[in-house]
């Protein structure tokens, strides 16, 4: 029995020797009466808890404020148990263990009681966890965390800020924390050597600070800050207009991707086809289809529903064309009529067979959030990625149209059909594969639109009335002219939207094309020569 | 055996609401469901018909009302508003039902309501509404604004220290008529108007990214901002996925939606969402036996084991209820007879509490706001002390602030003016 006694006598030196490896973890009793308290306080009393258990030096103390954070640390409510939620969906929730981080499988959650959290909460945590990331080796990781302190710097963090600045190895990191640092001097203290620090800033804390400032009683204090704002908000300006005019070409190339098809199946061919926002539809469900097919990778089941979403829309349009539009050639007002059944009956199929509700399509992880430009300019993925999309469609339409042998034929019928037959091309099964080519296309804007909508049996409805006026606006025929027509609509709607509200820009964009047919009544690119018909 | 076999068979072709001319004494009740199951509103009106359809499933189990079985006729509106008039009047005229749950935008409402005042039907409407109506023939069993955007802003302003306010909606009634109740409000309050911002977006937009860079640049003038959503439908997807992609995070400029719930929220990945807020008078995750008793009867009901609740459901469950408690109070399942006994009746709701029907046609419910939370669900954050009783004119509006609604003898009357003593006599009268 010595020995244990001697090696328990070690162990004791050893911890008092390293305090550090003491405290790494609290007993679990105290760690349960911390928890407890968390559990057991008022919002605005949960705030020293988390400090106390932030300051209680235990490694798990991270793992519990990320959980409580997440709103997944809980207590079971008979034992008081306390657990981390694994996973919160359904009736039953996967648990562990807060303490041992045993897993004990799932309970029902009934059982469970959430310790909950609110914003401002949220917000301390935050601070908390950025105080501790700035030591962290990552530079990300440092990086976000400045930023994330810009505005929120305490006091007692303000005078170890200059140490922490001057230990710092990025540049990156030490402007940031320099801003940060700025913004608490310029807000707290009215330092007017920091005004400079924050001249030319586009961060909103930074100018929140300064505009304060500019009400400040000191007048010198005040006249810096105005100027420095002077500066910025010119800086500002440009940004605006650059995020203008990036919202506006976003807007323009879904409406490019959804008119393209039809400049070729309406534009180039003459048939007036009202299911063609269905087709726009198909190629949407499609995408939703191949997700559901390929559960867990939505980044690779949207690469496939690109080719999958023309097929499909393709080959439904080919059926649309044999069974119904190739009987009423040269007949616009019954055709229509009759693609306008074709849509409801689309419609009305999806939402039987599949639901009424929208479905959900996943954003892949690649294709969320935005790409920061500065802090006031950031574009936002899904978008770039569809203005991408949109352009690369278009080249691909135009090359098809103008290289190859599909797009000559195709050419050759729309001008002349009897001509072109008699020079022995198959003018029907030039109809089949140029009609499947345009509604291939929507297809194609349907995969495209599932990013940035809603998909559900109305999505074609509300992009049926626009493609037309893309369309028509462009010059019937003209792919160039929708290419354009797009853009511009698109910037035009965006540049009216923020003085006269989404609806009235809508209606005022309307009037505009109104009266620009009544004076160009052939588009902005009219067809020429013979091919101009009549 | 015979009755049974008819319920039974009723049930089965309820699609076809096939009528039968059964003459015994003990018919059933005729229950009819006025729920769009096409068209945009099939989103959200079609789980309220199953509900409807389990409640009443329930309630045969347990052996009817009076020895009566209840017997749903289901008539499908489409989304059409012209066309509930037209089903309302099918259902009262031909079908003869005893009471009917349904409706959800309130231009249906509107569109049935003087069909339900001619042929003396009763309506029970479960959703949300601007107020400034009272009915006689109408059960408002959603929230008046006073029960749901008032307390949402005093939240708001005094919990959150919220000093700007972005009011965005959908271009129709609803919004509006709330928007104008919420702006006087705040100018009471002594907000300026260069801290509001009104923004109106039509059915459906999905282009939200001048909208939402506009909010941004409103809520970095230095003060703390906060949008007050009522925007309707499936528009709202795209609006989230916006403040997403664009970095508003709900520290910075939080949301607090009026029409945004579970159901709402199953459509898309809320990661990004998480800490936005949503005011109702119930969500899903609320800790009680009562509640949880009725998720688990909806995941079997509808063998989904992810299927969400939602206050409207909750709406539907109280207002059954009700009826149910009114008829057996009443004796009989006689209009008028139902219409005098059910103010007053009490039935537990699904937050632990008691709700009422008051003179007003309107009921007591808690309010709740909550927080969204990353598995599309909320949190509760805050709720009011006790329960907040509707009211249907708002005192927020100059043409309503002296009326008062009292259905019961005799005052008798949906918009008695308390300044001038005299009842307006129709069901609605205009605000402006």
């Amino acid at each position: 029995m010595g020995i244990y006694r001697l090696l328990s006598h070690l162990l004791l030196a050893c911890c008092l020797l390293w305090p550090g490896l003491a405290l790494a973890q609290v007993e679990d009793t105290e760690a349960q009466q911390l928890l407890t308290a968390l559990a057991d306080s008022s919002f605005s009393e949960k705030k020293t808890v988390i400090n106390r258990i932030a300051g209680s030096g235990d490694d798990r103390a991270r793992y519990w404020l990320e959980s409580f954070g997440a709103n997944k640390l809980g207590r079971i409510e008979d034992s008081g148990q306390f657990i981390i939620v694994l996973s919160n969906r359904g009736r039953n929730w996967t648990v562990e263990d807060a303490l041992t981080k045993e897993n004990l499988g799932e309970i029902s959650r009934r059982d469970i009681d959430t310790i909950r959290v609110n914003n401002a909460l949220r917000n301390e945590l935050e601070g908390i966890l950025s105080v501790i990331d700035l030591k962290s080796p990552n530079e990300d990781q440092r990086l976000s965390a400045a930023r994330a302190l810009k505005g929120s710097v305490s006091g007692t963090l303000a005078e170890r800020l200059p140490t922490l600045i001057d230990e710092e190895q990025s540049a990156d990191v030490q402007a940031a924390l320099t801003e940060a640092l700025a913004i608490y001097q310029v807000e707290e203290q009215g330092d007017i050597t920091a005004v400079a620090t924050l001249s030319g800033s586009l961060n909103s804390e930074a100018r929140a600070a300064l505009q304060q400032a500019m009400r400040s009683d000191d007048p010198a204090l005040a006249a810096a800050a105005t100027k420095a704002m002077e500066s910025i908000e010119q800086k500002l300006k440009l940004n605006r207009a650059a995020e203008t005019l990036y919202f506006g070409l976003s807007l323009g190339s879904v409406l490019v991707l959804a008119a393209i098809g039809l400049a070729i199946t309406f534009g180039v061919m003459g048939v007036i086809n009202m299911a063609h926002g269905e087709l726009i539809m198909l190629g949407a469900y499609t995408t939703w289809g191949m997700q559901q097919l390929l559960p867990g990778q939505p980044g690779l089941a949207l690469m496939l529903s690109i080719p999958a979403g023309f097929l499909v829309s393709a080959l439904a349009g080919i059926a649309i064309e044999r069974t119904v539009i190739q009987h009423l050639k040269g007949r616009p007002l019954e055709t229509l009529l009759a693609t306008f059944g074709v849509s409801l009956i689309l419609q009305q199929l999806v939402r039987t067979v599949i639901s009424p509700l929208n479905r959900t399509v996943i954003t892949p992880d690649w294709m969320s959030g935005s790409v920061m430009i500065n802090e006031a300019l950031s574009l936002t993925l899904n978008r770039l990625y569809v203005i991408g999309f949109a352009l690369v469609v278009f080249a691909g339409l135009m090359l098809i149209m103008r290289k190859t042998r599909l797009g000559l034929d195709v050419r050759a019928v729309t001008q002349n059909r009897a001509m072109a037959r008699s020079m022995g091309i198959k003018a029907t099964k030039v109809d089949i594969l140029t009609f499947g080519l345009g509604s291939g296309v929507a297809g194609l804007a349907g995969v495209a639109l599932s990013q940035i909508t809603n998909v559900g049996p109305n999505l074609g409805q509300s992009y049926i009335i626009d493609s037309f006026m893309v369309v028509v606006f462009g010059g019937v025929g003209n792919l160039w002219g929708t290419l354009l027509a797009g853009l511009s609509l698109g910037t035009i709607n965006q540049l009216l939207e923020p003085w006269a509200g989404a609806v009235l820009a809508k209606i005022l964009v309307l009037v505009l094309i109104i009266l620009f047919i009544q004076k160009r009544p052939r588009g902005l690119f009219p067809q020429k020569g013979r091919a101009a018909e009549g | 055996m015979s009755i049974k076999k008819h319920v039974k068979l009723g049930l089965s072709a309820l699609a076809l609401s096939i009528s039968f001319n059964s003459v015994a004494a003990e018919d059933p009740i005729k229950v009819g469901i006025l729920h769009s199951l096409s068209g945009t509103m099939a989103i959200s009106e079609s789980t309220l018909k199953d509900t409807m359809l389990m409640l009443i499933e329930k309630q045969n189990e347990a052996g009817g009302v009076l020895g009566r079985q209840l017997e749903p006729v289901v008539v499908d509106p489409a989304s059409n508003w012209p066309l509930f008039a037209e089903k309302a009047r099918e259902l009262l005229a031909k079908e003869e039902v005893d009471v009917i749950f349904g409706n959800w935008t309130s231009v249906s409402r509107k569109s049935v309501l003087p069909v339900v005042e001619e042929l003396n039907g009763l309506l029970f409407y479960p959703v949300q509404y601007e107020g400034e109506e009272s009915s006689e023939n109408v059960f408002y069993t959603g929230a008046a604004p006073n029960q749901q955007a008032i307390p949402a802003v005093d939240y708001l302003m005094n919990d959150i220290g919220v000093e700007r306010w972005v009011l965005a909606g959908t271009d129709y009634v609803y919004p509006r008529t709330t928007n104008k109740i919420l702006e006087t409000y705040l100018k009471d309050k002594g907000v300026a108007a260069d801290d509001i911002m009104i923004n109106y977006t039509p059915f459906g937009h999905s282009n939200w990214q001048a909208i939402v860079s506009d909010i941004k640049t409103f809520g970095n003038a230095g003060k703390k901002t906060a949008v007050v959503s009522t925007i309707n439908g499936d528009a709202n997807v795209p609006f989230y996925r916006e403040l997403g992609n664009q970095g508003i995070d709900a520290a910075d400029i939080p949301v607090v939606a009026f029409s945004v719930g579970e159901q709402e929220l199953s459509g898309i990945d809320t990661g990004p969402l998480v800490g936005h807020l949503a005011a109702w008078n119930y969500f899903m995750s609320v800790d009680n036996d009562a509640n949880y008793d009725f998720i688990d009867a909806w995941v079997e009901y509808t063998g989904n084991e992810e299927a969400v609740t939602n206050d409207p459901m909750e709406a539907h469950y109280i207002g059954f209820n009700m009826y149910i408690e009114a008829v057996k109070k009443a004796g009989t399942a006689d209009v008028d007879a139902v219409k005098d006994a059910i103010i007053g009746v009490s039935v537990p709701n699904l937050t632990g509490g008691y709700a009422t029907m008051m003179p007003n046609h309107h009921i007591t419910k808690p309010v709740l706001i909550g927080e969204i939370q990353d598995n599309g669900q909320f949190s509760v954050v805050w709720e009011t002390p006790s329960t907040v009783a509707g009211d249907a004119w708002s005192d927020f509006l100059p043409g309503s602030k002296d009326l008062i609604s009292d259905w019961r003898k005799p005052l008798f009357c949906g918009n008695f003016n308390v300044v001038s003593g005299t009842c307006g006599g129709k069901s609605e009268v205009a605000a402006e």
